[in-house]
């Protein structure tokens, strides 16, 4: 995948932004994928070549924290809680329930493009565990056949949830 | 009723939000704007009381309080019309009214709200409501009393890092402030990683300024000009928040140069983490506060002495800095007289898992457990009997109901081998495996290790391929102490927290669960029916009335049979998801573990 000139001129702008902030490799990664949506092996050579930090320590931020993500994402962003009040609940029905309707595994993007799935730690709303954030959303007390039907409907083609 | 003057306050903070709270308080801005009626709307924070999300709370010219819980958009008109124009509270929705409910009261009683003080009062947003409520005042005393005198408050306060740790606060500040160097910085440690904790996030959405407050006193007491927020990116409300509440205090005159007229500086930054639950330790922080990989060193020298960016820093949690103003408001007296000898104050837990009354608590010092459990958090939601409560996350233990009586604090919770921790409470009934747990806490800390101590990074690794045989049914009793060895080895070969505690959860449930474990050796029976490869799914003939539904949501074809005739599973095709035991609608769906000795004694059941 090759940088366009507009993601060009983004992360020049990013670096720019953040050029006397010290310790602003993250930042600058940060703001990248916000902007971008993601950060390409591609992105990373070009903040290495504005930046003079190594290209290698930069690929080692990105795959060391877990929000960065070095491809695009699916048309749904569905995040799926694993945290302790969620396990006890019955994340994991809900995980291989959205699994099985997306086509989608934890972690990984499905081959329609649709979905994207992961799985996060804590979104701190246990009392309402089982919890999923769908494009951003939260969506409380979740259960297998509730999240088959969220999928049903995102696949239908209204991207945003309900 | 057109003399009195309500006050009705909606709690927007994440969980009342993720319920529908942004709904209803919409609804009440617009019926409000065309009824005449004396009312103010006003936006508040966490009330505590995450089970009956979205709340409202109505109050009468300051006193009276009613709350509603479970309210949506629909109540609103009667809310309006019954309680405001009527004068009549609305009973049905009615979580707490003075006197309704003796359970609701012991609710409130049993609290003491310190650093949760304005969560849920005050207008999170607006720091007009904040210095109202009392803010800005214990800057003020310590500005006046001078550094040193600020640090001896807190020592005779006995505030103890809130993070979990429980180391004293005032001997950071002390340290910190010995320690040669121009520059300075306080950190305020807001990467609240635990799953199934919360406290910090609710307290930043709540009363933002409580911290910037708390970390004005500590840069002031220590010296340092500058200051960070290392907050979690995964809770944007609560940045939201705090960046609203750094430029009010901005401008204000709280933050900035020669803060209210007294010739001390100080300026406040907030820095996202990008996820890893290792920069909850505070060298790890440090590391990705610098641009790099979030992974601890050695520690002397410790931060206090070399810090951010090799200057002296000062970290310290949320909660500890949102109780610093109080302390040198009130004194430290009133805040030392709650607690136990050695545990002075209260702490804020996150109560979740399986009991009725989930949310946010603050209690002093040296409660019981049982009291947490059955007095405010009201007992277990299932109705089945209580068996565990988990203290501490992933490097917490798993506390048994026989301890319920173990009082909260640190010393007595280390003694019984778990920890304080930052303040997550898991309340597990008899339906949780302890096995399951410990696999669940030992998974995620695998997942969290950086790598860097082998025994950290290979002994979580072989630790659970042990979890796993013994959650499959293929353990063997030689794993028991295997297991056993390889924990305390992990403990003790470890260089940070995160390794140093990782094996807790398991050595905790070996201790008090071991019977559990051994039926999963010895009989490949899960008594809690949770490990997979243990149960299996068994449609009971008598109840099921053949609608099919159970056939059409299984996603591998397991189920078969005829419309209006009892349908059967395929125990070899079945993945044990669960889709067709949640979709019954007649509860015809069994799930089953069955000890070994028990099958050979019945013959092949099925």
């Amino acid at each position: 995948m090759r940088i366009t000139s507009e993601q060009s001129y983004a992360i020049e702008q990013i670096v720019n932004k953040y050029r006397n902030l010290s310790g602003a490799a993250i930042p600058i990664l940060q703001e990248i994928q916000n902007q971008l949506g993601y950060v390409s092996p591609q992105f990373i050579e070009k903040v290495a070549e504005l930046t003079e930090i190594p290209a290698s320590e930069l690929y080692g931020i990105v795959t060391f924290y877990t929000q960065f993500r070095l491809e695009p994402i699916g048309e749904n962003h569905i995040q799926i809680c694993h945290g302790t009040a969620c396990h006890l609940a019955g994340a994991n029905a809900v995980i291989e329930a959205f699994e099985s309707s997306t086509g989608a595994k934890c972690g990984s993007t499905s081959k329609d493009g649709k979905f994207t799935l992961d799985k996060v730690a804590c979104m701190g709303c246990c009392s309402l565990a089982p919890v999923v954030g769908v494009n951003g959303k939260i969506h409380g007390r979740m259960t297998a056949e509730k999240a088959q039907k969220l999928a049903r409907e995102l696949k239908g083609g209204d991207s945003r949830g309900r | 009723m057109a003399d009195r003057r309500f006050t009705i306050k909606v709690g927007l903070a994440s969980c009342g939000i993720a319920a529908g709270a942004q709904q209803v308080y919409d609804e009440f801005a617009n019926q409000l704007s065309k009824a005449e009626l004396n009312a103010d709307l006003i936006l508040t924070g966490c009330l505590g009381m995450c089970y009956c999300e979205p709340l409202v709370e109505v109050s009468t010219d300051g006193h009276e309080r009613y709350l509603y819980g479970n309210v949506g958009p629909g109540d609103v008109d009667r809310i309006i019309s019954q309680h405001l124009a009527g004068g009549e509270p609305v009973r049905d929705l009615l979580v707490y009214a003075p006197g309704l409910d003796p359970e609701m009261d012991l609710y409130f009683a049993k609290q003491v709200r310190i650093a949760l003080k304005n969560c849920g009062v005050i207008n999170p947003e607006d720091i007009a409501s904040y210095l109202k409520a009392g803010g800005y005042q214990g800057l003020r005393k310590a500005l006046e009393i001078g550094p040193e005198a600020v640090i001896e408050e807190i020592k005779a306060s006995g505030l103890r890092g809130r993070g979990g740790a429980g180391f004293p606060t005032w001997l950071k500040w002390s340290l910190t402030r010995q320690a040669s160097g121009d520059v300075k910085y306080v950190i305020c440690n807001a990467d609240e990683g635990d799953p199934g904790a919360f406290m910090d996030r609710s307290i930043l959405e709540s009363d933002p300024h409580s911290v910037i407050e708390g970390m004005l006193i500590a840069a002031y007491a220590i010296g340092a000009g500058k200051g960070y927020i290392y907050c979690r990116a995964e809770y944007p409300l609560a940045i939201k928040r705090l960046r609203l509440a750094i430029g009010q205090a901005e401008a204000c005159g709280f933050l900035g140069g020669n803060i209210q007229g007294s010739g001390f500086d100080f300026s406040l930054e907030i820095r996202e983490g990008a996820g890893a639950f290792v920069c909850g330790e505070e060298t790890a922080l440090i590391m990705s506060m610098e641009g790099k990989r979030g992974m601890p060193r050695f520690r002397p020298p410790y931060p206090s002495e070399k810090g951010l960016f090799g200057a002296p820093t000062s970290i310290n949690n949320v909660e500890t800095y949102a109780n610093v103003p109080r302390i040198l408001q009130g004194g430290a007296e009133a805040y030392s007289k709650y607690g136990t000898e050695k545990s002075k104050g209260t702490k804020v837990f996150a109560l979740a898992g399986k009991v009725k009354r989930g949310g946010l608590v603050e209690i002093p010092m040296g409660m019981t457990i049982d009291e947490i459990v059955f007095d405010i958090g009201g007992g277990i939601s299932t109705g089945k009997a209580f068996k565990a409560i988990q203290t501490g996350g992933p490097s917490g233990g798993c506390i048994p109901a026989s301890l319920g009586g173990t009082p909260v604090d640190y010393e007595s919770l280390g003694r019984i081998g778990a920890i304080m921790g930052s303040g997550g409470l898991l309340v597990m009934d008899e339906d949780t495996c302890m096995v399951d747990v410990a696999k669940y806490f030992l998974t995620f800390a695998r997942g969290e290790s950086c790598g860097k101590c082998t025994f950290c990074r290979v002994g979580s690794e072989k630790m659970l391929e042990i979890l796993e045989r013994i959650t499959s049914g293929k353990g063997t009793s030689e794993d028991l102490s295997l297991i056993k060895n390889l924990g305390e080895a992990v403990k003790s070969g470890s260089m940070c927290g995160l390794g140093q505690t990782m094996p807790n959860p398991v050595l905790t449930t070996l201790q008090y669960f071991a019977e559990e474990y051994q039926a999963h050796i010895d009989e490949a029976y899960c008594p809690a029916r949770q490990c997979k490869a243990l149960i299996s799914y068994h449609i009971d003939p008598d109840r099921c009335r053949g609608c099919g539904l159970c056939a059409k949501v299984c996603a591998v074809g397991a189920i078969s049979g005829e419309l209006r005739k009892p349908y059967t599973i395929d125990s070899e095709v079945c993945v044990r998801c669960g889709l067709c035991a949640a979709a019954c609608r007649f509860d015809a769906i069994d799930v089953v573990s069955r000890p070994k000795s028990a099958e050979a004694n019945l013959g092949v059941a099925q």
